[in-house]
């Protein structure tokens, strides 16, 4: 499977935010978006995901068959909020997510566990902090199997041993074929990532 | 989908949800009005099912800003709209719809025979506003999420919301009330208006969801 951009432009209430901007990620490959505030990383992703319209360029994935025909169908989008609602529990959330994106039989408890949080998929979400409710909201991604993941500053409010589970997650998934496209300011700790480094906001 | 049925479901019950909203203000609603008519008890059951029909329209537009505001504020909404290649935005919207009148139109409907003794209504009258609620809420919940959708991105949006959806509910409040009077007053009749406002909210039923995914999927940003 491929994810390719070619030329392509973004833009945010009429001003151009970036524009001539290309990569190609194959299967396995990752790419980390770094760039000061306001330079475009989160526009990039939410253009990629399909959830703003791209102001110019082509943006197409290849080889991703049935199930997966368009990128908003092969990726999972982590933006900066959780998506989970603090009335249901941690497990309710994910039990929902797995079952809207099709997640056949994933389990929520082994999900929890690999993210650390083994053992409170009972409590409510809004009981959590703020790590661990990010750390529920990386468990999303590992109940329902998607090729790409789409990640707006992933480890923010993450501690150190977190962020590390984080990397090793991510390099798992990138080792059995996916694709990652993470906008961060902090190092992810992902081996032999390419680089965008988008330009100066003007 | 059905998962997302059981999850609005819950959502609505539990704390913070707004199943008993509703009802709590049809309730005010109508408990007022006796005192503010008089104490005329065939003026009262004249204007019961009226009252009731309005009532319970106010009370079924005060939720609908949080149908999908809720959702877009955790980002929910984002994952929603980006599901549409395996689950139809219009279909995700129109069982988050029928959650949602489950979840806080429902219980108007269930509370509307007890505010009817309020009104002095008879039995027969009461029955048939209840049932002409019972078929013609859901067209006023599948208009507001259309209302909702346009509205999502504004801060106070329920005002918006009510003023935008209170016009094109006025057919159903209109079809609705003279099916609730064709029941009891002899020469008008029942079925014809019942039935066009079962028409209604099966058009509606088709309409609403299709026109909020359309909103819906441009007013992401």
């Amino acid at each position: 499977m491929r994810l390719i951009a070619e030329n392509l432009g973004g833009e945010r209430g009429g001003e151009t935010v970036f524009s001539g901007l290309g990569f190609a990620l194959e299967d396995g490959q990752a790419l980390v978006v770094t760039g000061p505030n306001g330079s475009g990383k989160s526009t990039l992703l939410r253009i990629i995901a399909g959830l703003l319209p791209k102001a110019e360029g082509q943006l197409r994935i290849e080889g991703g068959g049935d199930d997966f025909p368009s990128i908003a169908a092969a990726c999972h989008y982590l933006g900066h909020q959780n998506a989970m609602k603090p009335a249901l529990s941690v497990a309710e959330n994910l039990r929902f997510w797995r079952d809207f994106n099709g997640g056949g039989d994933s389990s929520v408890e082994d999900a929890l566990e690999t993210v650390g949080l083994a053992g409170i998929g009972h409590l409510p979400f809004g009981y959590l902090s703020t790590g661990q409710r990010r750390r529920a909201a990386i468990a999303k991604l590992l109940v329902s199997p998607r090729p790409l993941w789409l990640l707006d500053e992933p480890t923010a409010g993450l501690d150190k041993a977190s962020e590390e589970r984080f990397a090793g997650l991510m390099t798992r998934h990138c080792a059995g074929g996916g694709m990652i496209v993470a906008a961060t300011h902090l190092p992810l700790g992902l081996e032999g990532a390419k680089e965008l480094r988008m330009g100066q906001a003007s | 989908m059905w998962s997302l049925f059981a999850r609005d479901i819950r959502l609505s019950i539990r704390a913070g949800g707004g199943a008993l909203t509703g009802v709590i203000f049809f309730l005010a609603v109508i408990a007022t009005i006796p005192f503010g008519v008089g104490p005329d008890l065939k003026l009262l059951a004249r204007i019961g099912p009226a009252i009731l029909w309005i009532g319970a329209l106010l009370a079924c537009l005060l939720g609908l800003d949080r149908l999908f505001q809720a959702d877009r504020e955790d980002g929910s909404l984002d994952l929603l709209v980006l599901g549409n290649d395996r689950q139809m935005l219009a279909l995700t919207v129109l069982v988050k719809c029928l959650a949602h009148w489950a979840g806080s139109v429902l219980p108007l409907v269930i509370a509307a025979p007890l505010l009817g003794l309020f009104m002095n209504m008879e039995p027969v009258a009461i029955g048939a506003t209840a049932l002409t609620l019972l078929v013609g809420t859901p067209a006023i919940t599948f208009i507001g999420a259309a209302g909702a959708a346009v509205a999502v991105a504004l801060p106070r949006g329920g005002l918006l919301i009510s003023v935008l959806v209170l016009p094109l509910t006025i057919p159903v409040l209109i079809f609705g009330v003279s099916a609730s009077y064709g029941a009891t007053a002899d020469p008008d009749p029942f079925l014809q208006p019942f039935l066009i406002l079962a028409a209604l909210t099966l058009f509606l039923a088709v309409l609403g969801p299709v026109s909020a995914a359309l909103a819906l999927r441009h007013g992401t940003d």
